[in-house]
């Protein structure tokens, strides 16, 4: 192996370079990180001192731009109207999906190419395009300023793209097995439920996982379709009710944004290799 | 003979096998497949071509937040086009779209290739590379609002301390040219991690004979990215830069939270403007207008990639 042929030295330089590569990677990713979080903790004395050193904690550890979240706004709520708007929103995408992910990727019927482009097309539809009518829409619909805005209007986009993920992990089904299961007298919906669902398993966690991840961050249709805030999603309420006017308070915005991306963080820490598998299911598998 | 059948036939309509019948009817292919899609129909008819279409009525009417406007043909994109702040968002957009996305491609490439080697750690490498792509962006934003701010930016502070920068330092969200570096670099920042890793998938994907074949005719490392990593790579980049070109392009978070479009709009995108006149400003027809003047360019994209897949 020509591997074996280099030299220790080689191999070594190799490694440190790679790593001495990383490094500006990994600080530029993670340092707004770092400093959200230690500002958090930070009093305002120190926030709003030119004295100060702002890399790290000088003063000493404080919690109260954290208590100030939980006393004095409607922190939990959003966190609460969060948590239901993105577990329903991805419960009905999931049940939509599977059903048509399933149809267009094993049954052959007169339009399904054409529907699987339409769904493609769908995918790559930005919300950005929609959010004007979509504002109306639910106006009519009578559920503007409540949180059904959402659960309504957030399956637009996780459709499309679960429909396309979940197309790729039926098709790698053999047939064989669903055609088994219908000569010996399943019905079709038994087979699906019973053979299909179990084998494409990954991909539900992949489109809960991201369904979830997906709902949470929203921004633009959660900040158009509600005004009260006690309806607002974790995300709008941070970013639009912390603010006064023209006042920031750094302090207690930091301590809502890294308390509002504790969930999604979770989330990630414990399923980062669905995560990497969904991202690029996308893209790599066409 | 003929009475027999019939009564056979009367029996076989009686209650139980009215369901038998459905049954049967229910388990043919297309019933079934029909069925099974109708639900995402539905759901894509009423809440994307639907609003769509309403998109585009709105933008020849003149349709305002609680009047419905009357037709007025291309009455709105004849005057978004003369007014000045338009034309600027649409220079923003594109000056934004093209150093950002090559910043992503180039960078995102370099990081896949690092961590595409077998290095200790790799995963947990991974996974704080990939980090920036799955917090909420408008909070990330909002911690980047702070780094940058006018008087504390700890990005200045650094820079002076090491002599980078003269002190004060560029008032990064207060001047446009270090506006628009600010949204870009808060932009590259969270899109990076979508290019390293699935250009890193594509990379696992290259057989590793490939390479030893390059390396015993004696070609240089650049010589093995550039003649074997790089086109075989291509199928794989094309996809993303097409996904990535319509997200950065329709980008609205990062500009609302940064710089509410400021200043004096020179951060503002197709996005953030549609979003200041139609809900900011009730001009529904004008905003939708807008937004929908980016539709041939999301297109010309759409078809581009569609084009691709079908081929590969």
């Amino acid at each position: 192996m020509i591997t074996g042929v280099r030299s220790r030295g080689t191999r070594l330089r190799s490694t440190v370079f790679g790593y001495a590569n990383l490094v500006p990677f990994v600080f530029f990713a993670l340092f707004p990180f770092y400093f959200m979080l230690i500002t958090s903790f930070k009093s305002n004395a120190e926030l709003y001192s030119l004295k100060s050193v702002p890399l790290w904690i000088q003063s000493g550890v404080i919690t109260d731009h954290y208590r100030y979240l939980f006393a004095r706004t409607e922190f939990l709520t959003w966190i609460g109207n969060s948590l239901i708007i993105s577990v329903a929103a991805t419960g009905i995408s999931l049940v939509i999906s599977l059903l048509a992910g399933y149809s267009l990727a094993r049954l052959r019927f007169p339009g399904v190419g054409s529907f699987g482009t339409a769904v493609f097309i769908t995918y790559l539809v930005p919300p950005t395009l929609l959010f004007l009518p979509l504002s109306q829409v639910v106006v009519w619909l009578g559920i503007a300023d409540t949180i059904w805005a959402l659960i309504v209007t957030y399956p637009t986009f996780l459709v499309p793209f679960s429909t396309w993920l979940l197309m790729g992990y039926f098709r790698t089904i053999p047939r064989e097995i669903e055609e088994c299961a219908l000569v010996d007298g399943a019905s079709r919906m038994q087979t699906l439920l019973r053979i299909a669902l179990p084998m494409a398993i990954p991909g539900i966690v992949c489109v809960v996982l991201f369904g979830f991840t997906l709902t949470w961050n929203e921004f633009i249709y959660a900040l158009t379709f509600i005004s009260q805030s006690t309806n607002k999603t974790a995300i709008v309420g941070v970013t639009a009710d912390l603010i006064r006017g023209d006042i920031y308070y750094w302090g207690s915005l930091m301590a809502g944004a890294v308390l509002a991306s504790v969930p999604v963080v979770a989330c990630y820490v414990f399923f980062l290799d669905y995560y990497v598998s969904g991202l690029t299911a996308g893209a790599v598998k066409g | 003979m003929a009475i027999g059948s019939r009564a056979l036939q009367a029996a076989a309509v009686g209650v139980p096998s009215r369901f038998a019948r459905v049954r049967e009817w229910w388990e043919q292919e297309h019933v079934f497949g029909y069925g099974l899609i109708l639900p995402a129909f539905v759901l894509i008819a009423c809440l994307v071509a639907y609003p769509f279409g309403m998109a585009i009525y709105f933008s020849l009417s003149d349709y305002w937040v609680g009047s419905p406007g009357s037709f007025v043909g291309f009455g709105n994109f004849l005057e978004i086009v003369r007014n000045e702040v338009f034309r600027q968002a649409v220079w923003n957009s594109f000056v934004f779209t093209a150093i950002a996305l090559t910043c992503k491609a180039v960078l995102g490439v370099w990081l896949a290739l690092l961590l595409a080697r077998n290095l200790r750690g790799k995963r947990l490498l991974r996974g704080a590379v990939l980090l920036p792509w799955v917090i909420p962006t408008a909070l990330s934003t909002l911690g980047w609002g702070w780094m940058f701010d006018s008087l504390y930016s700890v990005v200045n502070w650094t820079g002076i301390r090491l002599g980078l920068m003269t002190a004060p330092g560029p008032n990064w969200l207060g001047m446009s040219t270090y506006a628009m570096a600010a949204v870009i670099t808060v932009n590259v920042w969270r899109g990076l991690p979508f290019f390293a890793i699935t250009v890193l998938a594509g990379l696992v994907s290259i057989p590793r004979e490939y390479y030893e074949a390059a390396e015993v005719d004696g070609a240089s490392s650049f010589a093995r990215f550039w003649h074997v990593t790089l086109p075989l790579l291509k199928p794989v980049l094309a996809v993303v830069i097409l996904f990535s070109t319509i997200f950065t392009f329709n980008d609205f978070n990062i500009v609302y939270v940064l710089t509410r479009g400021g200043p004096v709009n020179t951060t503002h995108l197709f996005a953030t403007l549609a979003y200041q006149v139609g809900l900011q400003g009730g001009n529904l027809g004008q905003g939708a207008a807008i937004s929908l003047f980016m539709l041939p360019m999301l297109g010309m994209v759409v078809f581009f990639q569609l084009r691709y897949i079908r081929r590969e």
